[in-house]
């Protein structure tokens, strides 16, 4: 297991109770992962049926892999992945370690965008952070970045620190978003945002960033539709500290040096098993696809260990057999498609197809096709909008896929006009 | 005490003259006006170290450039620092650049710039280049090109001349200079030193330090260049490339760094502020632009970071290489490119005026010239990681996840001579934070370690000195003041 954060902590234990052997290689000084820095509420409801934070969500999983004796070990940087599936890893007491695993898991989470990455033009003093980064700061480490901040982005870690630093008595001026609107879950924007009286400033982004070693303070633009300044819209805002929450990447950089083939939205491909496209290598969590609750990861590592169980137990090491694999297309409105690809084999069992869309969108219809464009599944709902994952559960067997069917496109179209309705 | 020798400026050129004088039996002293050197021009590059075809033969830039590249094979040999000759393509587009090329070919053989040649064929230039775009006609090759990290240059030469004697005073901004009975005082921010020779590399600011002498024969501007840098094994470039060139600049190249990451840039433009750092978002559509008409598959949507660098530009358009009327001080300024590439020659040049100016030089019996390789996790094999690690388990905590660097190389990189003593010079040193996260995870970390060997607490550790705190207090402070001040 590759990671011993929320993910890794769930699909370790579900291993270890179906009676296998699993080693937890986590590289921070202890197990929990980026959850342990949650220091808020709003955990567990789906998991638990209650209200936890981040901590005692995460703890009741480590209690747990401790109860059951789950071997870990910390401080523990995994250096590299092979196809054989050996991972190389070191630490301070072992030294380099060698470690051969009949099936492996990815669950190495997400790093934030930098400003680098949104190629943010300006001055380049010292007070710029992304959100996470400063919710280390406050949470774990104890120290205040700043006194007076300026969010770009409406993320929900962005939204969580903007209420978290008003707490500390340090001053959130804005949080500025590109988009027309906020990028994280509206429950963030309501009680992180409009309780505090926090301004969410939205289709602006900032164009200049101010200070030469200190951040002196930022200009803010409004954008068109391209996300192009608008000239004449212009306004400074005074602050001494910028959090970026501009965005999560999967953290794939062993994946992809293992040979792993890497999808579009930045984690590995992978199909119903959430197996990559290397054998016995699994992925799940924020490694695989960004979610927007810790519970929805946990219920995907979960799938993702009992996959991994079945792998030890009747595929390891048996002659391959020729899969059919059925290609999950993005198409309208549809940013990406998780699992990339699935086994026509499967279509017995359940099949989790999760996905975003690229835009907002009320009265829609999600729509399943084939390669003939012949419509296999649909279905309404009311709204989409992008901070929201889409999770369908579907068994294929009822859905009658037709025999020659080699790809399917989700799209996420508008409902077609009624004009008289009968129901 | 008075000092033999006073160098004012920790760049490149200051630095590299540090070293080259460290082997004398002088006293010698550097003053640099940043938190650290290697702060300004030298940080902020192409890293370019050039064959010398490109200046025009009426300047002396042309030769130094050209005896400069020679003489960093014996440097790199000696100091250890990332260099590799690489070779570099001037990219012709349309065949009447060609005839331009094969002048700069022709002149560059005569002056001495070895194996320059003007590949036509678009197969061989696509073999040796394969993500060069097809509108190539001609390229100019030139093999004794090569990329250099200059700010780990700089740091290993500086290490070298402190090594070897010389002592290096930080953050020590000059605002006066007196000179009576030959006898330099140079008073800075912090206190006083006083010399018999005085050497000017100030960079940006050579003007202001030569006209406190009342020397008003030179100005320097600043031009501005943009970069973008992208991620590593994003794109593997085998040249330096380089398009026909402008009369302001060698125009917008697409360049390999020595550690695997490619760039993009630099603009060219003329500024008036001397410390105008930012970039901008029609400058760096301009180079993405200009980069594209290059590789046209560059990886746009990988950059991790962008930044600006300015050139320091003289009037003369030429380096101002003098031994001035005022005994004893030294003009070395205007060191635009290719100042990098001669830093080696003008250096020697230095050694001549001081030897006319009488300066006893005499070559110590202890001078080092090597300055040993810094141990680096990366480089090691699997047998000798072991070996370290079960000596010294430092080498094992990995703190930068992005470039796997363990905790043992930024202590050796904060206990080096002109060691490192903020979050910048860590990086810049062993390149904690230089990766595609940015120091998202390793900072506070990093920070934690120069809290501890250099015993400061967490508050007044900085990105780069003064006013560039990275926290401003503890948690609850805000809260608990606020308390306070209202009596309860």
């Amino acid at each position: 297991m590759i990671g011993g954060g929320s993910a890794g902590l769930a699909a370790a234990i579900v291993i270890k109770k179906a009676g296998l052997d699993v080693l937890i290689l986590e590289r921070d000084r202890e197990l929990g992962g980026i959850t342990l820095q949650c220091i808020h509420n709003g955990f567990g409801i789906h998991e638990f049926k209650e209200e936890l934070t981040g901590p005692e969500f995460v703890q009741r999983f480590i209690n747990e892999a401790l109860d059951l004796g789950v071997k870990y070990k910390l401080d523990t940087m995994v250096i590299k992945v092979t196809k054989e599936k050996i991972v190389y890893a070191i630490n301070n007491t072992d030294g380099m370690l060698e470690i051969k695993a009949k099936a492996i898991i990815l669950a190495m989470g997400c790093r934030e965008r930098t400003r680098g990455s949104i190629n943010m033009p300006g001055f380049r003093p010292a007070g710029i952070y992304t959100a996470g980064q400063a919710q280390r700061f406050v949470n774990v480490e104890g120290y205040l970045p700043g006194r007076s901040y300026v969010i770009l982005g409406s993320g929900d870690i962005g939204m969580i620190m903007a209420r978290r630093l008003t707490w500390e008595g340090c001053k959130v001026k804005a949080v500025v978003e590109i988009q027309p609107y906020v990028s994280g879950l509206i429950r963030n924007q309501v009680q992180c945002l409009e309780d505090y009286d926090i301004p969410l400033i939205t289709s602006y982004t900032i164009t200049r960033i101010h200070g030469r070693h200190r951040v002196k303070g930022v200009t803010i633009s409004k954008v068109d539709r391209k996300f192009d300044r608008i000239i004449g819209t212009d306004r400074f805002i005074e602050c001494d500290t910028l959090l970026l929450s501009v965005g999560l990447i999967p953290e794939n950089e062993l994946t992809q040096n293992a040979g792993a083939d890497i999808s579009l939205n930045g984690g590995p491909v992978v199909d119903n098993n959430l197996e990559t496209t290397i054998d016995g290598i699994f992925a799940c969590g924020n490694v695989l696809q960004v979610h927007d609750l810790v519970d929805l990861v946990v219920a995907e590592a979960k799938r993702a260990g009992l996959n991994a169980v079945e792998y030890v137990n009747e595929r390891y090491e048996k002659p391959f057999e020729t899969k059919e694999l059925i290609k999950c297309i993005a198409g309208a409105n549809v940013n990406y498609v998780k699992p990339d690809h699935f086994n026509k084999s499967d279509q017995a069992n359940d099949i989790i197809f999760s996905f975003r869309v690229k835009r907002p969108d009320r009265r829609i219809l999600i729509q399943f096709k084939d390669q003939n464009n012949k419509v296999i599944f649909k279905r309404k709902r009311r709204y989409v909008i992008p901070s929201e994952m889409i999770e369908l559960n579907l068994n294929l067997k009822e859905l009658e896929i037709p025999q020659d069917c080699k790809s399917l496109e989700v799209e996420v179209i508008p409902q077609p006009e009624v004009l008289i309705d009968n129901t | 005490m008075i000092y033999d020798i006073i160098i004012i400026g920790g760049g490149v050129t200051g630095c590299t003259i540090a070293r080259t004088l460290s082997k004398y039996d002088l006293n010698i002293c550097l003053l640099e006006k940043e938190a650290d050197i290697a702060s300004g021009t030298t940080k902020a590059n192409s890293g370019v170290v050039h064959a010398g075809y490109a200046a025009d033969r009426k300047y002396i830039k042309r030769n130094l450039c050209i005896q400069g590249n020679k003489l960093y094979t014996q440097a790199h040999e000696e100091l250890n620092f990332p260099f590799r000759r690489i070779g570099s393509f001037v990219v012709a587009l349309e065949d009447i650049q060609i005839g331009e090329l094969e002048e700069k070919r022709k002149k560059g053989l005569q002056d001495g710039v070895p194996d320059l040649e003007l590949i036509l064929d678009k197969e061989k230039i696509k073999q040796m280049e394969p993500n060069l775009t097809d509108k190539v006609v001609g390229v100019l090759h030139a093999p004794s090109a090569g990329i250099v990290s200059p700010y780990e240059m700089t740091h290993a030469l500086a290490e070298n001349a402190a090594m070897n004697g010389v002592k290096f005073f930080r953050n020590q901004e000059v605002i006066k200079i007196r000179h009576q009975e030959y006898v330099f005082t140079v008073k800075t921010g912090e206190g006083e030193f006083q010399s018999n020779n005085l050497i000017n590399a100030a960079g940006l600011y050579a003007s202001r330090i030569s006209k406190m002498l009342g020397l008003d024969y030179f100005d320097i501007m600043p031009r501005k260049g943009q970069y973008i840098l992208f991620d590593r094994n994003m794109l593997h470039l085998n040249k330096i490339l380089f398009p026909s060139p402008t009369k302001v600049s060698k125009g917008i190249l697409v360049c390999p760094t020595v550690h695997g990451n490619t760039f993009v840039g630099p603009n060219a433009q003329n500024i008036v502020d001397l410390d105008d750092l930012s970039t901008t978002t029609a400058g760096l559509k301009e180079i993405l632009e200009g980069g594209m008409k290059l590789i046209p598959n560059l990886p746009v949507r990988s950059s991790i970071r962008n930044f600006a660098g300015l050139r320091a530009v003289p009037d003369t358009m030429d380096f101002i290489i003098d031994n001035t009327d005022v005994y004893g001080f030294i003009n070395v300024a205007g060191i635009l490119s290719p100042g990098l590439t001669s830093c080696f020659a003008i250096a020697e040049r230095v050694e001549e005026f001081l030897e006319l100016l009488g300066v006893e030089m005499k070559v110590k019996d202890d001078y080092n010239p090597i300055r040993p390789k810094p141990e680096r996790f990366t480089n090691f094999t699997r047998e000798e990681l072991d070996k370290k690690i079960k000596k010294d388990p430092l080498w094992a905590r990995i703190v930068c996840r992005c470039e796997t660097i363990p905790e043992r190389e930024i202590i050796n990189a904060i206990h080096a001579p002109v060691g490192a003593t903020t979050v910048d010079g860590v990086k810049f040193r062993c390149r904690p934070g230089m990766g595609r996260c940015q120091g998202g995870f390793c900072r506070p970390r990093v920070m934690e370690i120069l809290s501890r060997e250099l015993n400061i607490p967490m508050e007044e550790i900085t990105k780069r000195g003064e006013d560039t705190n990275i926290v401003v207090g503890k948690t609850k402070d805000f809260i608990l003041r606020k308390l306070e001040q209202e009596g309860r």
